[in-house]
């Protein structure tokens, strides 16, 4: 069943989550260009879905949180009972669950950015 | 790095230095189940004479002696070098043999068993899980090279001081089971070796004398493994012995995620001088 080690996985855990710090950070201060209450106006919201660079931003926040996020879901439920058919469940249901996070916000970006690719 | 360890010793001792108290008796709260005979948890408070130095070991003997004999406890060397008498003291996992009733605050002193311990009668745990997590880590030193059986050929691993420094305070782990109690993630994960078993797997990493670094580090890269640590530090605050298990377990992380690398040299053997 583990196709990686824990160390690996948690490797994965720490820089994704180093690496999210970085491009939330990012994400807030483009927030900061114009008036707070401004960026959200439906016309920004979708300019920004419109711009590339930005749209690779929000996929990269999308990938690296879910990973991130659902690994440290992982972790604790793994804690609450111990057997192998446990463990083996809640890992093969964390990575369906982050793979259907992943897959929803990206088509999202996409029908957004209106299939400009 | 023995200064520091000597040094930081003795700033935890200072910190937890307490104000004597002189009292001329003092109530012992004992926690008293027997599970196997049907009887439940209860607390018998029992009233014993202390004298400046009285131990809550002394104390819980005097009132086996001359109060209820049935009172269950483990105990051996009553000077804190054979770990048998760790036991809950007024909530803290400590040695009774350890304590001074006259640095515990108040009149009345709480006694229960460790926790995160199989419970056996009144005071006493059942250790065996704890021991098979150390046994796992197989605690001690591993190097094909060394071949015991040859006497000719018994040699000796060269060491310096420096060599020793790295491993020297998680040596002296008395087994006590402490650290175990105080956990937070044996609590919840039974399958989780403990700081004690973590510590010692790092003692014998980072030996010289010992080649089998990889070994150990597959034993602790487990999903119940070295990474469920919390980093709680509670296992370091209740140790009696001034052992960090918290520092160790960190150390040996930092080797499995490669930010340290373990470049002992594995030591030498040397040959028995041949006598004429």
């Amino acid at each position: 069943m583990a196709m990686l080690r824990e160390s690996q996985i948690m490797k994965i855990h720490y820089i994704t989550g180093i690496a999210a710090l970085f491009v939330v950070a990012v994400h807030i201060l483009m927030r900061l260009i114009i008036p707070f209450s401004l960026s959200l106006e439906y016309e920004n919201v979708i300019a920004n879905y419109h711009n590339i660079p930005y749209v690779l931003l929000l996929e990269s926040i999308l990938v690296l949180i879910a990973i991130h996020g659902f690994n440290g879901l992982r972790i604790i439920l793994l804690e609450l009972r111990q057997s192998k058919a446990w463990e083996d469940g809640v890992t093969i249901l964390t990575i369906v669950a982050m793979m259907a996070v992943v897959a929803y916000g990206t088509l999202t970006i996409i029908l957004a950015n209106g299939s400009r690719f | 790095m023995t200064e520091q360890i000597i040094e930081k010793i003795e700033k935890i001792e200072k910190k937890h230095k307490k104000k004597e108290t002189i009292r001329s008796s003092v109530v012992l709260k004992v926690y008293r189940a027997n599970r196997r005979a049907g009887e439940s948890v209860h607390y018998d408070s029992i009233e014993v004479p202390v004298q400046r130095w009285t131990t809550v070991l002394d104390a819980l003997l005097y009132a086996k002696a001359y109060k209820d004999k049935s009172i269950g406890i483990r105990y051996s060397c009553r000077m804190a070098s054979c770990g048998s008498c760790g036991m809950k003291i007024n909530g803290i996992p400590r040695l009774a043999c350890y304590t001074k009733v006259s640095e515990l605050e108040g009149s009345t002193i709480t006694v229960e068993p460790l926790a995160n311990f199989p419970h056996i009668r009144d005071l006493v745990t059942d250790f065996s899980q704890f021991f098979s997590h150390h046994r796992d880590m197989r605690p001690y030193i591993q190097n094909d090279e060394a071949d015991i059986k040859d006497r000719a050929k018994l040699s000796e691993f060269m060491q310096s001081p420096e060599d020793l420094d790295k491993f020297l305070q998680f040596s002296y782990c008395i087994k006590c089971g402490l650290c175990y109690s105080a956990c937070p993630t044996v609590a919840t994960d039974t399958k989780f070796p403990g700081p004690q078993a973590l510590s010692q797997a790092y003692r014998y990493f980072i030996d010289n004398r010992d080649a089998a670094g990889k070994e150990r580090e597959n034993i602790v890269d487990d999903r119940h493994g070295i990474w469920r640590c919390h980093f709680a530090g509670s296992c370091s605050s209740v140790c009696p012995k001034g052992v960090d298990p918290a520092l160790g377990i960190q150390l040996l992380r930092g080797h499995l995620l490669g930010f340290s690398k373990n470049e002992k040299k594995v030591a030498d053997l040397r040959e028995r001088p041949k006598r004429d």
